[in-house]
């Protein structure tokens, strides 16, 4: 019997970062007080009328070039009619039989066995909608199940949401994460999108399946309440191993709505889907035909900044490890990479310091990036002392991280200067440091002297503790071993 | 404050008019509506907002055209035009004059109820364009009018606030669904009205009632703050008693507006210009589909004596086809209902309006549109779901949408021969209350009128003289229908006011001999 | 043109009516003769009509990215026929989200 194959495809909803709303000059900033950010057209009050908002048809455009798309000539919105209290009109406007864009592909960078390799994902479309109002559930838990009654705040309702669909072209989790992370990072590269898990501003659904490979798909189950990459990755493993189960034990997959729940672990059924909902899709009345001319297209398209996978092939080219590129573009740092390398770094290592101890103090921090006031001269000027000797690397990091604490105000230079952060380069010195250590420590001294390599590490470490972190390294090396005559 | 009831027979030009010229105060001319609502409309004449007598407390003459009297603002708003006046500045042709608002454009502060159970209680927060527009012009709102529920039906029969009588019979109705507003203006209850027409709920009142009303080409005017029966169709429009009045109040309320999308950005054909040019050499094409589509012959006689009456005054007049204009009816009555479904989902007891309670938010909802909606709107809303649903959209809305786009072509070709297109308004003269209650014989009301609605055309009705109904009605309006190109407007004005010259009609019901009941 | 009780119960259910037994005898007969009337538009030939959606044909009617008037949040919260704070009160939803 051949091993099961999993199947994938992804819906990904994206929010626009547009100052207002799809149809309405609400704005759409994210906590306000509930029901603040509404006027007549998101609250669907009896009269009103949606007019679109042409940066979000913009962005949607843009998004689809980057993602390869063909750009309808003509499309137009139609209505999707059914009943939920968060829906203001008990109906949302979508796109239907002819999205805005169509026919897209996302390569994404997979870690298979070590190795990074290329996987192709396809997208069947992408099309313009708008988002919901948000349901409180009250209630013991919180959640739908249990409540007894909801409260609704349609601050987020008329939010222009685009829902991208991929293709079952995915075979396993790391290449589902890995599509979720590449269109965060292409939204934000486009700037059209914050893409933030957390706030909702990106979503992404997963329909997954098992079969034999070679066989038609299986059926499939939509997976919802992803709420991080890392449970999308959690979810398809368990899900598909869920499946594989229920078919090895001689049962069947019924075609259902299943949600995650991350704290247990597992998928649970949510509705069967046994009859499809019928949404009466009709075109909006309200709305005009949206077109978009070749010419219209080339403006768009030339718009497009260099998206994160031109940007990984040129630094790979230039040195930079594919691991380091990955987190660099990941971290929204290419410009400040770019800056660095103009004002004279190498990129490899200042693509280190970035992937590296930059990322580290960041993240320990719990600073952003925009807030750091790091400059790519900055970046720049700690490679060159480095480089020359003027700093070692150990108090290069301490310079660093005194650029960072104080939000860039002086330059490595000036901290090195104002922390009397200096390599030790008197050899004198440096020889008596050196014959002090391996008088004190003849244990070691013996270690190394019988062919334990690892023993000289700690010496190092002793020269260096005792220099406050000023000594060369390699240069300690040497003359410990000369000392110890190994 | 004194009120002259003479007042009330002026049109909306001469109240203007005067009021311009300091010979009368906007709220003497406010005053003496007021005094006629007062007197003959069965309103409780108290307090800041009149409020209409529940149907069954309504005397047999009180004609219930409105459903709020907004008192207090029409004063404050009349009063502000005398200032405006007596500060100097220059007012606008209708500035000062009062007008009766069909209950479906909301008006912040107000009540606006649609006809309906479903919105009672509810004040939107938030004025229509079209009020807007007529606040702008110095135009004093009376009030809202009554209407058959959210627009649906054609004798304002289907209100939930019970029936309005027609000023020429009160045993009969005023044509609907903009019934209120049409009784308001033929009763001497206001100079103007506005209405709105889906597939004719402006022009067959006003022929019922002996008025002058007209749909804007699609897009004239703006929908924003209309409460949306068919939005495709949907437009609102002026009643007046004489052509050049409600071309006056079409030009306040036409033109581009940025907040509704199906607004055309072109500036509006100038219907007011129009008015003095005549017919002569004008090319007039009598639709042969609707002249014959089931006319009462008192209907028809008065028809053909105004065909030659334009004739005469320097018409050519031939007759045109619209090969599929037989198709209109049912086309309207799948499109509409298909738009309505959708539209009328927003009233689900959540945010506004009525709710009944159930333990669940599905239970909610429907109990709610179970009971908050009457008979009409609740067949309408499922022959419309119907006909959006899986297995049937394609035979029911699509095929209905491309009868429709057969329908407009139809009329492309004809304006190639002719200017403008006639027919009867309606096949009959007004019928009485509770005559008619089979829904389909309902809808054959609107036969002559939809085909325009689906094209999108404007559309006018302009009076031509009375009929009886062959069974004693004694004389009842009639009204003639003219249909332009797309934002040819001013050719439907220009068109009826050369009708309106040559058939010398009085708008007045006592000048008939009529306004009693028979 | 047929149309049993049960398609007039889905109908039903979609358009979020609660109709009664009585309600819905009633209204099958005459749905079922406005649908018979309706459906003379399929003896039109439409073949290569397209279906129309707009009457001017109008294209590309757009706004420009640019905050506009809100209500205040009291002015819809007003109307409201349940309250839950500043947001609108419903009983117990059981249906999950499309």
């Amino acid at each position: 019997m051949s091993a099961w194959e999993t199947v994938v495809g992804l819906e990904v909803h994206v929010e626009l970062s547009t100052a207002t709303k799809m149809w309405c000059g609400c704005p759409t900033t994210f906590g306000d007080a509930p029901n603040t950010n509404v006027c007549p057209v998101c609250s669907g009050q009896p009269g009103a009328l949606p007019v679109p908002n042409a940066r979000a048809v913009h962005d949607a455009t843009l998004l689809g070039l980057a993602l390869g798309g063909t750009i309808a000539p003509r499309c137009r919105f139609h209505r999707k009619n059914y009943f939920y209290p968060d829906l203001a009109k008990n109906y949302q406007i979508s796109q239907y039989d002819v999205p805005l864009v169509s026919d897209g592909v996302l390569e994404v960078e997979v870690e298979r066995d070590g190795e990074l390799v290329l996987e192709t994902v396809r997208i069947e479309r992408l099309h313009m909608e708008e988002d919901t109002g948000k349901s409180l559930h009250l209630g013991a838990t919180g959640r739908l199940h249990g409540a007894d009654r909801s409260a609704i705040d349609y601050n987020r309702s008329g939010v222009p949401l685009l829902e991208i669909v991929s293709r079952p072209d995915v075979r396993d989790p790391e290449t589902a994460q890995a599509y979720l992370r590449e269109l965060q990072a292409i939204v934000r590269t486009l700037g059209v999108s914050d893409a933030r898990m957390e706030e909702g501003s990106i979503r992404c659904d997963a329909n997954v399946s098992v079969r034999r490979p070679g066989e038609p798909l299986g059926t499939r189950c939509e997976i919802k309440n992803l709420n991080s990459v890392r449970s999308l990755g959690r979810a398809i493993a368990h899900e598909a191993a869920r499946q594989i189960a229920v078919l090895e034990d001689g049962g069947s997959i019924v075609m259902e709505t299943r949600h995650w729940d991350e704290d247990a672990g597992v998928t649970r059924t949510l509705r069967r889907k046994e009859t499809v909902t019928d949404y009466r899709y009709f075109p909006d009345p309200d709305l005009v035909e949206v077109t978009t001319s070749p010419r219209r297209v080339a403006e768009v398209r030339a718009e497009l900044p260099e998206l994160p996978a031109a940007a990984r092939a040129r630094l790979v080219a230039a040195g930079v490890p594919r691991a380091q590129a990955a987190t660099v573009l990941g971290g929204g740092m290419l410009a400040l990479l770019d800056a660095a390398v103009a004002a004279g770094a190498p990129a490899p290592a200042a693509a280190n310091w970035l992937a590296g101890e930059v990322t580290g103090w960041l993240a320990a921090e719990g600073v952003a990036l925009a807030d750091a006031g790091l400059t790519g001269t900055h970046v720049a000027e700690l490679v060159a002392m480095v480089e020359e000797g003027a700093v070692s690397a150990t108090q290069a990091k301490q310079v660093l991280a005194g650029v960072l604490e104080d939000r860039g105000a002086a330059g490595p230079r000036a901290v090195a200067e104002a922390r009397g952060l200096s390599q030790l380069r008197d050899e004198g010195e440096l020889a008596r440091v050196v014959a002090e250590v391996v008088a004190a420590n003849p244990d070691a001294v013996a270690a190394v002297r019988d062919g334990n390599d690892r023993a000289i590490g700690a010496l190092v470490g002793q020269v260096m503790r005792a220099t406050g972190g000023s000594a060369d390294p390699r240069r300690t090396n040497e003359l410990l071993r000369a000392a110890i005559g190994s | 404050m004194s009120a002259d009831p003479a007042l009330t027979r002026l049109g909306a030009a001469a109240l203007g008019a005067a009021v311009g010229a300091g010979e009368v105060t906007a709220r003497e001319v406010l005053e003496a509506h007021l005094d006629a609502i007062a007197a003959r409309d069965g309103v409780v004449a108290d307090g800041d907002v009149w409020h209409a007598r529940d149907a069954a407390d309504l005397g047999p003459d009180d004609l219930h055209a409105f459903l709020v009297v907004t008192a207090a603002r029409a004063r404050d708003a009349a009063d502000a035009v005398d200032r405006r006046r007596a500060a100097g500045e220059a007012l606008g042709p209708l500035a000062g004059v009062p007008l009766a608002l069909k209950d479906v454009l909301t008006m912040r502060g107000a009540p606006t109820t649609c006809g309906s159970r479903m919105l009672e209680g509810w004040v939107p927060p938030y004025d229509a364009t079209v009020t807007e527009r007529l606040a702008a012009a110095g135009i004093v709102v009376l009030g809202k009018t009554n209407m058959d529920e959210f627009a649906m039906g054609s004798s304002t029969e289907n209100s939930a606030y019970g029936p309005t009588r027609n000023p020429w019979d009160p045993d009969r109705v005023p044509g609907g669904s903009s019934g209120g507003s049409a009784a308001a203006v033929a009763g001497g209850l206001a100079p103007l009205g506005v209405g709105t027409d889906t597939g004719g709920s402006i022009r067959q009142p006003a022929a019922f009632t002996g008025l002058v009303g007209g749909k804007p080409t699609y897009g004239a005017v703006s929908r924003y703050g209309l409460v949306a029966f068919a939005s495709s169709l949907d437009q609102a429009g002026p009643f007046a008693r004489d052509v050049t009045d409600a071309a006056l109040l079409h030009a306040v309320m036409a033109g581009p507006d940025p907040r509704d999308a199906t607004s055309d950005p072109t500036d509006p054909a100038d219907v007011v210009a129009a008015l003095g040019r005549g017919v002569e050499g004008l090319r007039v094409g009598v639709v042969e589909e609707l002249e014959e589509a089931g006319c009462e012959p008192g209907v028809r006689a008065v028809f053909l004596a105004a065909v030659a009456a334009l004739e005469a005054a320097g018409a050519t007049v031939e007759r045109v086809s619209l090969p599929h204009a037989g198709y209109g009816l049912p086309a309207y009555y799948l499109v509409a209902p298909a738009e309505a479904s959708s539209n009328l989902a927003r009233f689900d007891g959540v945010r506004y309006g009525r709710r009944v309670d159930a333990a669940t938010a599905e239970a909610m909802n429907a109990a709610t549109r179970g009971e908050g909606f009457g008979p009409e709107v609740r067949r309408r809303i499922m022959i419309g779901t119907h006909a959006l649903s899986s297995g049937y959209v394609d035979a029911y809305y699509l095929q209905a949408a491309r009868v429709r786009t057969l329908i407009a072509r139809d009329f492309a070709t004809a304006f190639d021969r002719v200017d403008v297109l006639i027919s009867p308004t309606a096949p009959g003269v007004a019928f009485r209350i509770g005559a008619v209650a089979d829904p389909l014989a309902m809808y054959r009301n609107d036969v002559a009128t939809v085909p325009a609605s689906l094209a999108g055309v404007p559309a006018v009705s302009v009076p031509i003289g009375t009929a009886d109904d062959g069974a004693g009605s004694g004389p009842l309006p009639v009204g003639l229908q003219i249909m332009a190109p797309l934002r040819a407007d001013d050719r439907c004005y220009r068109v009826a006011r050369a009708v309106e010259a040559v058939v010398g009609f009085d708008p007045d019901p006592a000048a008939h001999g009529a306004g009693v009941r028979r | 043109m047929s149309l049993s009780e049960d398609e007039v119960r889905h109908v039903a259910a979609l358009a979020r009516l609660a109709l009664d037994d009585d309600e819905i005898a009633a209204l099958t007969p005459q749905l079922a003769d406005i649908l018979a009337y309706a459906a003379e538009v399929g003896a039109v030939a439409t073949d290569d009509v397209a279906p129309m959606t707009h009457p001017l044909g109008l294209e590309d009617v757009t706004r420009p990215d640019v905050p506009g008037e809100r209500l205040p949040a009291d002015a819809v919260l007003a109307a409201a026929p349940d309250r839950v704070g500043d947001r609108f009160g419903v009983p117990r939803i059981v249906e999950e989200d499309a």
